[in-house]
């Protein structure tokens, strides 16, 4: 298991954000997290990053603990993440942003960096358009390219991606999660925090439910797909 | 008002002006910055700059700067310019240890730790200006006196320097206030380079503007904030090594009224922006020195603050008004 969950908590005070959480995602899958607003999908992500404060409960990456590490050093250990909101550093160039991304790598003059820098580049053709633009000018789709991207340029073997699609126009949608796939299948172990469960589930090997910070269901992206209960929830199918 | 005094001595004013505000720009370095990455004004900062100043005066003294002339004075000066940086830098540094990380950790409103830094900054004076009597504890005063001296007054290493003043014209310019504004520009310009192109200025830059997402690219936020202390000390250091060759004089409590220019010159600029500090720098240097000049020298401290004040009504955010985090590259 690359990543393993268990029975995590993590308060806001004194709210509970989530309550006993447990999964894991095996290395080489895309792995889900799907439910509402306030569900605790992001303060997940951010606990594995090491923003937030573990209450109760472990996060083992590669089998090891990282409760104790602050989330700087964990990037190094091979965590990376794309944030709620893209966060770009939007006085940046589109470049300068990429170099951010490799802040932790000493490689930087090496043929390997020279490589990421041109596998981002051509994931993303857009940002190589823009390569010397200031981020914060671009589009929201842009900038989102620009945060995966970003978190790519550190070499990730656990990439966190939260609500990539979150504003985006539906073409742009379903090019993000084209591109998760070809991540994915270039060997970047996912795991994705989605609102848009349709196209989330249809993308992932696993996929687990959470509602008011626990988690519900438990599945394969496909059997949650086409189960009645979760279409009704999620997908506003017709049950 | 003496418009005729005034555009007489127009080029004489205007050097002896830039050369007092590019000292205010590398102090205000040290506030816009600290402000980038932690929204903080560090009130303490002018204390940097007057340990500096000391660290100048004592260096010279002590390797007799005061007998010495040629190859041997310029050695003397670069010793006491990295004396005054490096004491400046520690003094910067003990500042973030000691009056503000503990409060950051704890996640201390911005206001606490403004009250932390004002502490701070009189206690540093004070124990400068309580010297002797510090000294006097351990039985040092007698060996030290010409070190610790009368702590409350004007110290001075006054014709030290015999620098030499170049007349071009009927105008006379001292070597000293083109020195001074040459390498003030010159730090200013490599600072500026340092933190738009280096892998640890971007990461200063990335922090100013969104702390949480830094860290997620790895940047250490605790190493991040020492580093530009340590940046705002050792430019806070050359300011005083330049102060020092221009006026030869300093005192406990010579930081602050020279901190609050700074910190003027760095909100005219535009509070959190290089360039800024260096233009507000100069901008309030140059007006200071006219202002004087056409309603009389105790008039400059009026004109430095109106100036001020009505910079900002038309431009709140300052001349330049970016901050750190988005200055472009």
């Amino acid at each position: 298991m690359l990543l393993e969950v268990e029975g995590l908590c993590v308060n806001y005070g004194h709210i509970e954000a989530i309550r006993d959480i447990s999964f894991s995602v095996p290395e080489g899958t895309v792995t889900t997290l799907i439910g509402a607003n306030g569900a605790g999908k992001t303060t997940t992500l951010k606990t594995i990053s090491g923003l937030r404060k573990v209450r109760a409960g472990s996060v083992r990456f590669e089998g090891r603990d990282i409760n104790d590490i602050p989330p700087y050093d964990r990037v190094k250990l091979g965590i990376g993440q794309s944030p709620e909101g893209r966060r770009c550093f939007v006085g940046m160039t589109v470049r300068e942003n990429l170099e951010m991304g490799a802040f932790t790598r000493n490689d930087r003059k090496s043929a390997a960096y020279r490589e990421d820098m041109e596998r981002v580049l051509t994931l993303f053709p857009r940002l190589e358009e823009r390569i010397d633009q200031i981020s914060g000018t671009m589009s929201g789709g842009e900038q989102q390219m620009l945060a995966i991207g970003r978190a790519l340029m550190a070499r990730p073997r656990l990439l966190l991606l939260d609500e990539p699609s979150m504003g985006l126009a539906p073409k742009l949608i379903q090019q993000i999660f084209t591109i998760i796939t070809e991540i994915n299948q270039q060997g970047t172990t996912v795991l994705l925090v989605e609102q848009n469960a349709a196209q989330a589930l249809k993308r992932s090997h696993d996929a687990h439910i959470l509602e008011t910070g626990e988690i519900i269901r438990s599945g394969t992206g496909a059997d949650l797909a086409v189960d009645p209960a979760v279409k009704a929830a999620y997908l506003g199918g017709d049950v | 008002m003496n418009f005729e005094f005034l555009f007489s001595n127009l080029p004489q004013l205007t050097i002896g002006g830039l050369a007092f505000g590019a000292i205010y720009a590398l102090i205000a370095l040290g506030y816009t910055m600290v402000y980038g990455v932690l929204q903080l004004i560090n009130f303490a900062h002018s204390e940097v700059f007057m340990y500096g100043t000391f660290a100048m005066l004592w260096t010279v003294m002590a390797l007799g700067g005061a007998d010495a002339g040629g190859i041997k004075l310029v050695a003397i000066l670069i010793a006491a310019l990295f004396s005054a940086m490096a004491m400046s830098a520690i003094i910067a540094l003990l500042l973030e240890r000691v009056a503000y990380r503990p409060l950051i950790k704890k996640d201390a409103p911005r206001l606490i730790a403004l009250i932390s830094a004002i502490g701070a900054s009189f206690v540093l004076a004070e124990l400068m200006g309580l010297r002797d009597r510090i000294a006097g504890w351990f039985g040092l005063d007698d060996n030290l006196s010409e070190y610790v001296g009368k702590a409350r007054i004007n110290n001075s290493m006054a014709g030290v320097l015999d620098a030499p003043r170049w007349k071009i014209g009927n105008v006379t310019i001292s070597s000293i206030d083109v020195l001074v504004i040459v390498a003030a520009v010159g730090m200013m310009i490599l600072l500026d380079q340092f933190v738009r192109r280096s892998r640890l200025g971007k990461g200063i830059r990335a922090t100013s503007q969104d702390p949480e997402t830094a860290a997620l690219m790895g940047v250490n936020p605790t190493r991040t904030i020492q580093l530009t202390f340590l940046i705002g000390g050792l430019m806070a250091g050359i300011a005083a090594f330049l102060y020092m060759l221009k006026i030869e004089t300093t005192k406990f409590d010579v930081g602050f009224l020279l901190g609050v220019k700074a910190f003027t010159a760095a909100v005219l600029g535009g509070i959190g922006n290089l360039r800024g500090a260096l233009l507000g720098g100069l901008v309030l240097g140059v007006a200071e020195t006219w202002g004087s000049a056409l309603f009389g020298t105790e008039w400059r401290h009026v004109v430095a603050f109106v100036l001020l004040v009505v910079i900002l009504l038309f431009r709140p955010t300052g001349l330049l008004g970016e901050s750190l985090g988005k200055a472009r590259a």
